[in-house]
């Protein structure tokens, strides 16, 4: 992979594609924006779909409350906005009003992660993995690339119930293929190995792909599993990945706290204890940066996984 | 619309207040005040003002009534098993394990239309019922029963905005407008100022009526329906804890049920009150 020419996407681009996709097939598809309809790419079925676009302005809670209404009156809504004020400002509403409800909301919440870049803490959603996955009814998906944003956005239209897709600003290595297998909830091995598993969602995959690449130059046979969706999370997967390599890396552009290393090593401690090793933001807010600066200033590149990695082995038994 | 007349719908208030206190008594707790406060209000939507089916509750050409002010559902549940919703049995059932009868409202029990309790969602949701009825071309209405402090809150003016921008003159917004909340008098609490300014200023039209008179309630909801290009909101004045002298107007009954003699000499009052109609 490391070697290949990849194009650089960002997944939220995915999402727009595949949200047009969806509104040409699917009449029940509805979208609201709270002023952030370029960014999120929810403009692109706007211009298409003009009567079926809502914009509720600044208004997270009430947009996720809408969303909400439009669901129980059997159309499938998609909420867009920045994963921040998604998946922290509306969280009660998410919770009380869609989750409760178990309602077919689809949540969007891009510019995730510190690949936002110069916005700063603020704006850098460290959290939205943590802040969904405690909610029962949430299913969340953090799709690695643009094309499988895309096909997590028709996919979730499938799934009836809340949704929460995590989405990047930022351009990232377009990793996977059509052919590639994509259903939600069941992980995909992208390399198979036996002295470890990392495991990695969004665009760190890529970076732990090429932490695979470097481990192999020192004789390390990691296996790669993209874990698209931290909940309802392959815990089959995690179980072999345990008890097969015996020792497991977690790898995520969001705090390690709660999040997608936290719900890997649930049940890895549960059902077959083993190392676990985290790559992840430690308790901090993110800073101003460019996102390629970012990812070395938070530790967040492979060979910060090599060592991640090299650790979880010394302490397998 | 035919319906009984206002005296039998009279009854019918003091009935369900009798319902509503011996629920709270059994449940042992709950919230007395701002259940009796919305009686009326409900009496004059479930036999007047909604369009409903109690056989078929998921019927498509309903109209929506969604309470936001959740804690007040030991009113609704009264309202919805006099109705013929569920079984009246049921409602002895009220916070018990087990019960369909929440604490607060579960989608899931028939003729509840969301689950709510967290206060201040509500308005929002009524907005989306009502612009996917307009994408369907579907008449129905939204009703939605927000109490006064509950419009402390930040998500209520957000969804009055939106509800006035796409002129959803389907949606229907009730104040139980008793007056207090909680931790006292709403003017006390944090002064909402100019009350039906704010509302009018926000894009409504709004109605102002005596929340406990059955027959100025129905003309209200009538003159609502004939509001086109806005929506509009019911300012009803109430009184929290309606119906019980020891309970009226205290802000101590907001959240607890009544003790045995207190249910007692509460079913006393009420039942002198149903003589005298
Ligand atoms: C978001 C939220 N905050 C706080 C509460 C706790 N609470 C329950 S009722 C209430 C007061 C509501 O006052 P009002 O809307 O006037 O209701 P009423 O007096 O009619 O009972 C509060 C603060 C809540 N249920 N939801």
């Amino acid at each position: 992979m490391a070697g290949e020419k990849l194009k650089m996407v960002p997944t939220r681009d995915g999402f727009g594609e595949g949200l047009i996709e969806l509104g040409r097939k699917n009449k029940d598809i509805v979208v609201l924006s709270a002023d952030l309809t370029d960014s999120t790419r929810a403009n692109w079925f706007k211009k298409e779909f003009p009567e079926r676009f809502f914009g509720l302005g600044v208004a997270e809670q009430d947009m996720i409350g809408t969303a909400a209404g439009f669901a129980l009156m059997g159309k499938i809504p998609f909420a867009c906005t920045f994963g921040v004020f998604a998946s922290g400002r509306a969280w009660d509403q998410i919770r009380v009003s869609v989750a409760y409800m178990n309602l077919n909301v689809k949540i969007i919440g891009t510019h995730g992660g510190i690949s936002v870049g110069p916005d700063g803490a603020t704006h850098q959603a460290l959290e939205e993995i943590s802040l969904m996955r405690i909610l029962p009814n949430m299913t969340i998906i953090v799709p690695c690339d643009a094309l499988e944003a895309k096909r997590a956005t028709i996919e979730s239209v499938n799934l009836k119930g809340p949704v929460y897709i995590r989405l990047g600003r930022s351009g990232a290595h377009v990793i996977t293929k059509e052919s590639d297998p994509f259903k939600i909830g069941k992980a995909v091995c992208l390399k198979d190995g036996k002295d470890l598993t990392i495991f990695a969602c969004g665009q760190m995959v890529y970076e732990a792909a090429l932490a695979c690449d470097e481990l192999k130059k020192d004789g390390i046979d990691a296996r790669l599993v993209n874990m698209h969706t931290p909940k309802p999370i392959d815990k089959d997967c995690i179980i072999k990945a345990a008890s097969q390599t015996g020792a497991i890396v977690a790898v995520e552009e969001h705090t390690i706290a709660g999040g997608f290393g936290s719900a890997i090593a649930e049940v890895v401690i549960e059902n077959c204890p083993v190392p676990v090793k985290f790559v992840g933001i430690r308790d901090r807010f993110g800073v101003s940066g460019e996102p390629d600066e970012l990812f070395e200033h938070f530790g967040l590149r492979a060979k910060n996984i090599v060592q991640a990695a090299k650790e979880a082995l010394a302490m397998k038994r | 619309m035919n319906h009984p007349n206002i005296r039998e719908l009279q009854k019918k208030a003091i009935e369900i207040r009798k319902d509503i206190l011996k629920m709270l008594t059994l449940a042992g707790s709950g919230h007395t005040g701002g259940s009796l406060s919305i009686v009326e209000i409900l009496v004059a939507l479930y036999y007047h003002a909604l369009k409903n089916d109690p056989n078929n509750p998921k019927w498509k050409e309903r109209d929506y009534f969604l309470l936001s002010k959740g804690h007040g559902c030991p009113a609704l549940y009264a309202v919805l098993a006099e109705k013929g919703y569920f079984n009246r049995e049921d409602l002895w059932k009220l916070r018990k394990l087990g019960s369909m009868l929440q604490g607060h409202p579960q989608l899931g029990l028939p003729g509840i239309e969301i689950s709510s309790g967290s206060l201040g969602q509500g308005l929002s949701i009524a907005n989306g019922i009502a612009l996917a009825a307009r994408l369907d071309k579907s008449d129905i209405r939204v009703y939605c029963l927000l109490g006064d402090g509950e419009t402390n809150e930040g998500q209520v003016w957000e969804a009055a905005m939106t509800a006035a921008h796409y002129k959803l003159d389907n949606v229907c917004a009730i104040i139980d407008f008793n007056k207090l909340q909680i931790d006292g008098f709403c003017c006390d609490v944090k002064d909402m100022g100019a009350y039906f300014d704010k509302w009018k200023n926000f894009g409504w039209e709004t109605i102002e009526t005596d929340g406990h008179d059955i027959k100025k309630l129905m003309n209200a909801f009538d003159k609502a329906k004939t509001i086109k290009g806005m929506p509009a909101v019911i300012i009803a004045h109430t009184i929290k804890g309606k119906g019980v002298s020891f309970v009226e107007n205290k802000v101590e009954w907001h959240g607890i049920a009544p003790k045995k003699e207190e249910y007692e000499r509460a079913m006393k009052e009420l039942d002198e009150a149903l003589g005298k109609i």
